[in-house]
This record gives C-alpha cells, structure tokens and sequence, in this order.
C-alpha cells in the first residue's frame, strides 16, 4: 500500500467539488498528512466546470503530483477534460447514471453518488458529501476527520441548520457503507495512520495578509481584481481589528497613490493587484523610488498580456516589475515559491521597503495565490521588523558620521536625502515633533528641494541606486538544493521551486548530477551566489512559466548566461515529471 | 483634533524656497491667502501636509514651511486620502491646478467628494495648461484659441462648482486670487470644515490666458442672504456665466470616513501571529 494519493476532483463549479475538495484537504491536514492542492477556476460567475486536486503525503509534498491517482468525475465533461490526467492504472470513480466511461488503463469504481444524494439521503445537495464518504472509504482519512472538518465548516456557516448537518453525516456513512458493502478495493492507494503534527493549512494569500499583519501593515488600499481581490477583502475585515484602516480606491492608480500619502505619514502601507492594475500603478512605482517612500506591492501574476486568463497561472510580469516606470528606477522584487513564503517574506520585503525606502514589488501568481498547503506552525511566529532611519535627537543627520558623506548647510528643514555612504537617509513623518520635508518626484537636493544641476542629478542617482548595492551586501543569499558535484544546474524563481525540488530529488535517484538555485530576491540579485552557481554546472536550465524566458533573459543580460530555457505558458503550473525531462533531454 | 502653535504669523508658514511662478501670476495670492489662513488657525505646521500633483501651482508644498507631497499629475487626491485615513490626527490640505484636478486627476475628485474624507482641496484654476506653455484645459471656454486649439476649442466648459454640488461634496466655495483676504478666510473655512471641502480658487495666469481684467468685472459676492444649506439655489449660482460668484455655496456636516474608521479602530486589541494563525489550524 502506497502512504500518498493524488486525488482530482471534476466537477461542475457551484455543486460541492472545490468545498468537497478543500473538506479533504482540511480533513487530510488535521489527521496528520502533507497537503498540497491545485485547483482551476471556471470562467462563469456561476457554474462552469472546474476541478479540485489534493495531494496526499505522509512526507513533505513539494508539488501538485504529475497525475492524478484517483479521478472522480461528477459529470461527462469532467471525465472528457480530466481522463487524461489520470495515471496508467489509476482510479477512476464515476456514476453509471451520469455516463459510462470508455475501456482504458485504469480501475474504475462506479458509484451511484446521485441516487445514494437524491434517494437515500432524500437532499441532492448533500452529493458532495457522498463523494467525501466514498472517499474516506476507499482510500482515508477516516469519516471522523472529514466529520471534525464539517462540523467546524458549520458552526461558522449561516446557512447551518441541524438537519442540514444531519443529512451530511448520513451521506457521509451513506457512501462507506456502499464502498464496504458492494466494491471490492483493488487499487494500492490507502493512507494508514500518521503521526499528528503541529500545521496549520491556508492559501498563498491567506499567509500574505498573516504576514502583512504581523510585519505592522497597518493602511491597504487596493481596487479588485481577481486574483489578489481576497488579500484586500482580508485586510478590509482584518485591519480595523488591529487599529489600521482600509481603502478601496476608484483605480489601481488612487490605490498605489494612497499608499504612498500613508508611508509618508509613516505607517507601514501595502497594496495587492494583478497584471492589469500593475500596469497602472507604474507613474506611481516611479514616484515611491524618487521619493524614497517604503511601499509594498503585490502582484498576483495571471497569465497576460491585457486581461488575459485572469484565472490561469503565470510567471509573465518579472521583466515588467523589473522596469516598470520611465526613468532609471531603483525598486526591489521579492518572488515567495511557497505558502510559507508568503508568510515570512511579506516580512522581509516590509523590511525591505523601510531600510531602503524604495517600493518593494512581491511577484506571487495565481497558482500560489489558491494553492492550500500544510505549514508547519513553527513557520509562523513573531520577526524583528525594520524600523526607517531617522534624523538625530539633536537635530543632526540620522546617519554616523562615517557614513555620511557630506551635507549641505540648511536655513531650515533637514537633509532628508542626505548622500551617505549606504545611499540610506534620514526620513521623519509629521506629527512627531521632526523637522518637516517635502517630499517630491521633481529631481531635489538633499533638502528635497528641487534641483536640475546636473551634479546633483548624478549625485541623486548614484545616491538611490546605492541601496540597493546595501542591500544586495545585507540581504540573505540563496541556498544551493542538491548535489554539490552537479553538472546541470536549474535556475527558477518564484512558485516554482518545489516542483524544480521534486524533479532534482527524482533526477538523482536515476543518478543525473543536478542541482537547483532559486533567488527569492530577484532586485538586487545575489551576483556572486549566481555567478559561482552558474560556474560550478556546465548547463543551466531556466524553467519558467512564460513565454519569453524573463528570467533568462535577464541572467544572460547580468552574466553572459546561455541557459538551456524551457518554458509552458498554457496557464497551468509545470509538473515535477515535465522538469525531469528537461533533466534527461539535456543530459 | 487640529493641533496649534502659539501667536504664528504667516511668515512662519513662508518656506525659503522661492516660487518659480511667472511675475503677476494669480498663485502668489492663493499662497499669500495660505500663509494668512493657516496663521489665522494657527495651525501647527508640523502637522500640517500641503498634498500637490504636478503644474504651475502644484510647485506649492516647496513655497511652505509645514510638511509636503509633491507627487506625480493628477494624483494629489488619492495620495491626501490615504494620508488622512492613516493619519487622521493629521491635517491634510491638497492643492492643484484645473489640469491636475479637473482633467488628468478628474476621476480621483468623484471618489474623494463621495468619501468624505476630512480634506481640503483647493484648485487654482487659470483655465490654461500653463506648465506645458498654453494648452487648453478642461476649464478653458468654447471656442478658446490655444497652441492646441488654434481653430478654437470644440469641448464644453467644466464647470468645477456645480459639478462639486452635484457629487454632494459637503463644503464648497469660491475665491479669487485677487482677493487674498476673502480667500484666506475661505481656507480657513474649508480646513475648519469636518469633511471634503472644495475650495476653487480663480487665479489668472499672466502669461497665457489673461484673465485678470474679465474676472476682476465678473467676480461678485455671494449674495448675503443665500443660504448655505440650500443645494438648489447654490446650483443655481454655480451655472450663472455672466458673473463668477465668490464665497461659500454650500455646507453640510456628515459623516467623515475617516472618522468612521478610526472609531472602527478604536476596539482593536495588539496583534498576535500565535493567535492569528489558529484560524487555519
């Protein structure tokens, strides 16, 4: 018997299979196993066919599975779309009343989800606990965990009645009962008992706002846009709670704009878009880099250009947040490849935007943004956050004197861009008793009062573009993954990484020598980390969901790099098995 | 919650940058009118932030000696509204040009009248892009001959107070640059206000669209017996086009969201990650 399954769900959006499936997954969780899920959203508001799929681990999952193990099908097209996803001699389960299924490579068990619904049970919506019940009877977690997770999906629900609750437990026991009783189990898929474990299990976006949160983000603005809309619904509901307020601008534009009135009033502010809003924030991406101002923003990727697919999956904006804005504009990228990232890389790129008082662009996407993983609890707990540098109690610069490198004389105000040695200056909000500034995005002097010399203008840049120099000296460098002898190297970014992981683990048992390294700051890069990592392999792989090759692009651009690029741009997520052939294509 | 300092005078709101505007431009009122109105509150200027875009007028913030943004064209409104919503404490006085507000920044005007947000907004409108050396604005009149109008404009005239009447902006009023005092109590008006206060300023620009010697005939008090509360008889005011009414339209006290949310803020308790994250255990 096999401790893993990879179990997809079609279905029909609406009728119980991405609430099924998340009960699964919840279920799976509690009782002590991995999760990793990936799920495709319908085009229509209502309805459509989507499907749900859940990977099942008692060790760490690092991707969604290169098939499916077990397909249940809850109409015709779901089998049409998905069959084709199912591993050679998988499962398939399906209604007989629904459609009869074509001879193929797999065991199929065909179960009356309807009838036992609609006869038995006497309430068709309760189908997707039938599914759930045949579930756990075939291959685990056991009824009481998917009870446990049902109920606490009830005591939050309005909708709740006790003979809704009722009716659900009765098609649960409904299900098993038919699966013991009438099948005869001939697949290897059983998940046995585990040890439990301290996880917690959420979204992409959930950990992004617990990160936003604790990295003291006490201001959002933001305008919707699928799929970043549930990070500012979270914040809109969260941020009162912890003494911040909210605002839902006219336009991504206002959005970013209002972020910045915030910084400059010293509260740590954010905001969460996609592909299309970014595109509009871009004036402002200019200002927040001229200015000095700290702004974090998120860009949900999907896939582009224009609206695009805005439910697909896409790694298209890297080059995009890399130049975005007229000008030579220093920003920093931040690209988190896991849930846990979200969480703890929220924090670095809060900090991030406080040291360097610069925008801080987090590039996540929308297959991370829905993706539901088990975190370790550990993962989430308290981080020293940054705080800006400022101006002397006695009135002087901020900055030690080492690393001050000359200031003007004053009539009044300060030298809030200061040059230092750190490109880093003294910054003051109003209200605190602080000498006051203007802060602008016409070229200035160090007392922010404008100024088109061209000296200063040099200075000004050299001084800007200095931070990140700092910051590229005092930010955490990649760790190589791997074998320390490799000969191929694989370079990723963002979500990614898990599944590249999962392909190097798997190319080594069949005794390729391949490493990965997958940068999560991508502005300022780690130069020297890249650099001996290209030069220890002698070929470089750069697998990335686009069309283009962004990253490659910009490593053949910083070092000369001609990498091996393998790129899928069809609004899906590479599997680990699409990453191995990669491997053994170049080998 | 306006803080104040002790016996200011407006030169103590007189910054040492000198403003680059054409001499006999209208701004130099709307400015002189600023320092007046802000010494008169005796507004501390450490509280205070002056929110500009881009435009002759918006060089603003530089000419004044309390904190200032000068951000990017058209985007003073958003950038006082997310100051204001996370520092209420503060006050937020943005300023702009017809351009700025009327064209580029229009959108923005729309959402920040319907929020309410406690901020002053006042435009000097000169009905010319003057920055850019003499292009037509939303608030140039039919017809206008500009460099980018040379067979005259073929657009209707914005007009800026009744379409502030008509977004329920809940302080609006009209000054003109030649007119600092009146201006000046005007300002202090708008900033006393609790709520989205309009303050439209007309100041000429000497260079490209001399206004001086029409507004100095049109340009007529408010009557003394309108009523401040009566939107209809404002509206009234705001279409006349033979004479330009100066003072306060309309005024109505309501509710500010950002008032609203910091008494929403006010239950919060610290944030604890441990606590948080058992919602997903």
């Amino acid at each position: 018997m096999v401790n893993e399954v990879t179990i997809r769900i079609g279905g029909e959006s609406g009728e119980g299979t991405v609430s099924g499936g998340d009960i699964l997954a919840l279920a799976a969780a509690r009782w002590g196993y991995h999760v990793y899920t990936f799920r495709t959203f319908p085009a229509e508001i209502l309805g459509g066919p989507c499907m749900f799929q859940v990977r099942i681990s008692n060790q760490p999952v690092k991707s969604m599975g290169d098939y499916a193990d077990v397909l249940i099908c809850l109409n015709k097209e779901a089998y049409d779309r998905n069959i084709s996803e199912l591993r050679h001699g998988g499962v398939l389960i399906y209604d007989p009343s629904d459609f009869t299924p074509e001879a193929g490579d797999y065991i199929a068990y065909a179960i009356p989800f309807n009838w036992i619904a609609r006869k038995e049970i006497q309430l068709f919506q309760t189908k997707n606990m039938v599914m759930l019940g045949a579930i756990s009877g075939l291959f685990g977690p056991p009824q009481e965990s998917i009870l446990q997770v049902v109920h606490s999906k009830f005591s939050k629900s309005r909708k709740a009645n006790a003979t809704l609750l009722e009716k659900n437990v009765l098609a649960l026991e409904a299900a098993k009962k038919f699966v013991n009783e009438k099948l005869s189990k001939r697949d290897p898929y059983l998940l046995g008992p585990v040890e439990k474990a301290e996880r917690v299990v959420l979204n992409g976006n959930q950990a992004i706002v617990a990160g936003a949160l604790m990295a003291k983000c006490r201001f959002f603005a933001g305008y919707p846009i699928t799929p970043a809309s549930d990070i500012m619904e979270t914040m809109a509901k969260e941020l009162p709670l912890v003494g911040g307020t909210f605002l839902q601008a006219e336009d991504e534009i206002a959005a970013l704009a209002a972020v910045l009135g915030a910084s400059f009033g010293g509260v740590r502010a954010m905001t969460a878009t996609s592909g299309p809003g970014f595109s509009l924030m871009t004036e402002l991406i200019g200002l927040s880099s001229m200015a000095e101002l700290p702004a974090v923003i998120i860009d949900a990727q999907r896939a582009g250009p224009s609206t695009g697919m805005p439910t697909k999956m896409e790694q298209s904006d890297l080059s995009f947040a890399l130049y975005a804005s007229h000008g030579d504009t220093p920003r920093m990228i931040v690209a988190p490849a896991s849930v846990a990232d979200c969480y703890t890389l929220m924090i670095t790129a809060f900090n991030m935007a406080e040291r360097y008082q610069m925008p801080v662009l987090f590039l996540t996407d929308q297959a991370l943004t829905a993706r539901v993983e088990s975190v370790e609890s550990s993962v989430f707990v308290p981080a020293e956050l940054q705080e800006r540098v400022r101006p002397g109690a006695d009135g002087s610069n901020g900055a030690s004197e080492k690393e001050l490198m000359s200031v003007a004389s004053a009539a009044h105000g300060y030298a809030r861009y200061a040059y230092t040695s750190t490109g880093i200056s003294p910054m003051t909000a109003p209200g605190f008793g602080a000498p006051s500034y203007v802060a602008t995005g016409l070229e200035h002097d160090e007392f922010g009062h404008p100024d088109y010399e061209p000296e200063d203008h040099t200075a000004m840049m050299h001084k800007r573009f200095r931070k990140l120099d700092t910051a590229a000296e005092e930010l955490p460098t990649p760790q190589r993954y791997g074998d320390e002898q490799a000969t191929i190297g694989i370079i990723g970014w963002g979500s990614t990484e898990g599944t590249i992981q999962e392909a190097v683990d798997r190319a080594r048992a069949k005794g390729y020598k391949v490493a990965s390294l997958h940068p999560k700051i991508l502005s300022p890069l780690p130069d020297r980390t890249i650099r001996d990592f290209i030069g220890s392999v002698q070929k470089v792989i750069v697998p990335e969901c686009n069309y283009s090759g962004q990253l490659a692009n910009l490593l053949g651009a910083k070092y000369g790099l001609q990498a091996i690029r393998v790129n899928k741009f069809g609004g899906i997520p590479f599997t680990a098995g699409e990453i191995l052939r990669a491997i053994e294509e170049v080998s | 919650m306006t803080q104040t300092i002790s016996n200011p005078t407006p030169k103590d709101y007189k910054s040492e940058v000198k403003p680059t505007w054409c001499p006999g431009c209208g701004d130099f009122g709307v400015l002189n009118a600023a320092y007046r109105g802000l010494a008169s509150m005796k507004l501390d200027p450490d509280r205070t932030v002056v929110v500009s875009g881009i435009g002759c007028s918006s060089r603003f913030p530089h000419f004044m000696k309390t904190f200032g943004f000068h951000s990017v064209h058209g985007r003073a409104l958003p950038v006082a509204q997310g100051l204001k919503m996370a520092r209420p404490d503060l006050t937020v006085f943005a300023v702009g040009g017809d351009g700025d507000m009327f064209s580029i920044g229009a959108g923005h005007l729309i959402h920040a009248a319907l929020r309410n947000i406690d901020i002053t907004v006042l435009v000097m409108d000169n009905e010319i892009y003057g920055l850019t050396k003499g292009q037509t604005s939303p608030t140039s009149p039919y017809g206008h001959v500009t460099k980018s109008t040379p067979y005259g404009l073929m657009a209707s005239q914005f007009n800026p107070i009744a379409t502030a009447l008509s977004l329920n902006v809940s302080f609006v009023a009209r000054g003109y640059s030649a007119k600092p005092k009146e201006l000046a109590a005007l300002i202090e008006q708008g900033i006393q206000h609790k709520g989205f206060s309009f303050i439209h300023a007309l100041s000429p620009c000497p260079t490209f669209h001399h206004t001086f010697d029409a507004w100095d005939t049109s340009v007529t008090p408010i009557p003394a017996d309108h009523n401040v509360r009566d939107k209809a008889q404002a509206v009234l005011l705001a279409m006349e086009t033979e004479r330009q009414f100066v003072g306060v339209f309309f005024r109505e006290e309501r509710e500010t969201m950002d008032q609203a949310a910091y008494q929403l803020a006010q239950q919060a308790k610290p944030f604890a990650i441990e606590h948080y994250i058992k919602r997903y255990a």
